[in-house]
């Protein structure tokens, strides 16, 4: 049974060997000329400033924590239209009443001003 | 794979779980530690699941990764909650649990 | 997914849009109508109320095998809509005085209600599961209701923490279960266990990572850690809600799990049982002796009375099973009027800032306020178990059953046990009535209308306890 996955293990080792060859090329034939901006780590063009583990505001917790919960819901959905078709109209019924219990939650959420930033 | 092996892993993370909470002061390591409890409790459902080609196992995880979700957002809102009261944010200075 | 699935559990509905009703009014009414709120919540829960004690046991299962309706979980029903309206009525005047007036307080205890409701009517581990997550994440979040205080919000993390590592357990003995007997529910359960394709390791390991779960709910020495934190740090109508109608679900959980899925692990799981009974009406009880503080002493009192309830647990597996099922049930709703009462006097004596919770600060409020006082004295007379109390005929019902089901070490454990709670309950008594004091007591409508009520259906229910008691035998459950 493992055999059927070969093909699949020559195709990852052909593409990890290509990439190698490709960097090893570069760093053995390519010019170096260092400069301290050069290695200077890479922040989107900008000059960087302030250390790089800096903490998060708070702010951050609310808008994550929301999103955890809203997105998590869809593993529901998923599951549910694999199987649209065999669970019919009770499943379809199921389905709008949880979804309509997410979207009181969204509005609540949204009239609290849990989605404005300041 | 023989089912032990993954009840042997699930059981060490469980047990892993546990002594983190138990012995870990920091609540976010704590609920680091929670999760790997119930990620525990997962992947034996999973397991068994697929043992006793039994599918409920699996349903189960799905409503365990969302109530989780839950507890994790109630967590993090205690979380913030206390750092607004006592002006840090600082998680490494919330040590005030003795047990 | 009929009509007839929805009417099994009506009353859980009905408590549960009610929750979401709140939710959505709330957010529309001005600051300072917050009121409406709880008023909301209180018709919510009488319709709740109404809707299970019209509704018949049905033996049969709803939603595909989900859930249950029989007359048990109605009885439960019944039983948590009453302890959430009193629960309402003693937090409404509490928070306006607190000046934390808010609609989240009810629509969170709404939600919590529904999920005690939902845990005796799971008929289906995931069902279990998910009753257990939806009373105790809102009970989270309540707990550290008073978002400026630091002890409030201590309590919330702690409970959170401890919660959340209880339910590890739960999940974790779940999914042995279902490892032992390729099914989570019941039925499916107790078929495995009959034709002996169950594993009978795999089950047992899962039965003992359960019953520690719920011993972690009903603050089971040695699970017990978190519970006078939590009772202290938490807002008082809160504790008081909590401490009633939260160990009434984890019994009726604990219950459903002995008696209908592992009977045939009775014999392995009784010394495990009893172990934890002996532990709880012991250690609750000393510890209790030195507390100073009214909350946490009625916190290690709750612990105590789990214990005596314990008894119980023992028992449900032996002969005189659905004796021992009443005799819980009766001592639930006993232990629950007579805690609610109590703690209605403790939010009355409660100051701002949390002060007058010490027991010093009860000097001379009997005196000064006659009603308070006796409806205290008849609360602690319950909670010792002295004759004309609902109390004593709770205690003598489990006692009577331990002795039926021959636990006679138990049954002495708890006698002496209560003899010496007879000292710190009376300890506040003696502090209301015996020493000067400038103790002063808010006077509310709903405040005392709770504690006299209370009082008065201690003693008044106390005269017909065989009629009550024959109520609660006919809460059975149903065995698939």
């Amino acid at each position: 049974m493992l055999q059927e996955y070969l093909p699949l293990l020559i195709i990852f080792l052909i593409a990890l060997l290509v990439g190698i060859i490709a960097m090893l090329l570069g760093y053995l034939f390519g010019p170096k000329r260092p400069t301290r901006r050069k290695s200077a780590p890479y922040e989107s063009g900008m000059v960087p400033y302030g250390p790089g583990r800096r903490r998060m505001s708070v702010r951050f917790y609310l808008i994550a924590v929301l999103f955890i919960l809203f997105d998590i819901e869809v593993i529901f959905v998923i599951s549910w239209a694999t199987v649209v078709r065999q669970v019919g109209v009770p499943g379809l019924i199921a389905m709008a009443i949880f979804l309509g219990l997410l979207e009181v939650a969204h509005l609540y959420a949204w009239k609290k001003g849990a989605l404005e930033w300041e | 794979m023989p089912l032990s092996y993954y009840l042997i892993l699930s059981a060490i993370m469980f047990l892993i779980g546990i002594l983190g909470v138990l012995l870990r002061r920091n609540p976010l390591i704590m609920f680091m530690s929670l999760e790997l409890m119930f990620n525990a409790a997962n992947l034996a459902f999973v397991a068994f699941a697929a043992y006793h080609q039994a599918l409920s196992g699996q349903l189960f995880v799905f409503f365990v990764m969302t109530v989780a979700a839950a507890e994790v957002a109630v967590g993090l809102a205690l979380m913030v909650a206390i750092f607004r009261t006592r002006h840090t944010i600082d998680v490494d200075e919330l040590s005030m649990l003795q047990g | 997914m009929s009509i007839n699935d929805f009417l099994a559990i009506l009353p859980v509905l009905v408590v549960l849009v009610t929750g979401v009703l709140v939710m959505v009014a709330d957010v529309f009414l001005p600051e300072g109508r917050k009121g409406i709120a709880a008023l909301l919540s209180g018709l919510g829960l009488a319709a709740g109320l109404g809707a299970a004690l019209a509704a018949v046991p049905s033996t049969g299962t709803a939603f595909a095998g989900m859930v249950v309706a029989d007359g048990f979980s109605l009885f439960l029903d019944a039983l948590f809509a009453a302890v959430g309206l009193v629960g309402i009525g003693l937090a409404y005047d509490y928070f306006k005085r607190m000046r934390l007036q808010r609609g989240e307080y009810y629509t969170l205890l709404l939600f919590s209600i529904g999920g005690m409701m939902l845990m005796g009517h799971a008929n289906d581990l995931v069902m279990f599961f998910l009753a257990l997550e939806l009373l105790s994440i809102p009970l989270y979040i309540l707990s550290g209701f008073f978002r400026a205080r630091l002890a409030s919000q201590e309590a919330a993390l702690k409970y959170f923490l401890l919660g959340a590592f209880s339910s590890g357990f739960v999940l974790y003995g779940i999914a042995m279960v279902f490892g032992g007997t390729a099914s989570i529910n019941l039925e499916g359960i107790v078929a495995a266990v009959r034709d002996g394709s169950a594993n009978l390791t795999f089950l047992l390991v899962g039965a003992a990572l359960l019953v520690v779960g719920f011993a972690f709910k009903v603050s089971a020495v040695p699970f017990h850690a978190w519970t006078p934190d939590v009772y202290e740090g938490a807002p008082s109508p809160l504790t008081g809600f909590m401490s009633s109608a939260t160990k009434a679900a984890g019994f009726a959980a604990l219950i459903r799990l002995l008696l209908v899925v592992f009977p045939a692990l009775g014999e392995n799981l009784a010394p495990v049982v009893s172990g934890l009974a002996a532990l709880t009406m012991i250690a609750g009880n000393l510890i209790a002796l030195v507390q100073t503080n009214i909350k946490r002493l009625l916190a290690y009192s709750s612990i105590a009375h789990a214990g005596y309830l314990l008894i119980g647990l023992v028992a449900v597996n032996s002969s005189a099973a659905g004796d021992a099922v009443a005799a819980m049930l009766f001592y639930l709703v006993g232990y629950a009027i007579a805690n609610l009462g109590a703690w209605s006097v403790v939010v009355a004596a409660e100051q701002a800032e949390g002060r007058g919770l010490e027991l010093e600060d009860y000097s001379g409020l009997g005196r000064k306020y006659p009603w308070l006082g006796v409806a205290m004295l008849v609360f602690m007379l319950s909670f010792i178990g002295v004759p004309l109390t609902l109390g004593f005929w709770g205690k003598l019902y489990l006692f009577r059953v331990a002795l039926e089901s021959g636990l006679f070490g138990l049954a002495v454990i708890g006698i002496a046990a209560s003899l010496v709670s007879a000292y710190y309950y009376l300890r506040v008594v003696v502090y209301m009535f015996f020493r000067d004091g400038e103790g002063v007591a808010r006077r509310d409508v709903w405040l005392n209308l709770i504690a006299i009520g209370s009082a008065a259906a201690v003693v008044l229910m106390a005269l017909v306890p065989g009629d009550l008691l024959q109520v609660a035998a006919q809460a059975v459950l149903r065995v698939p």
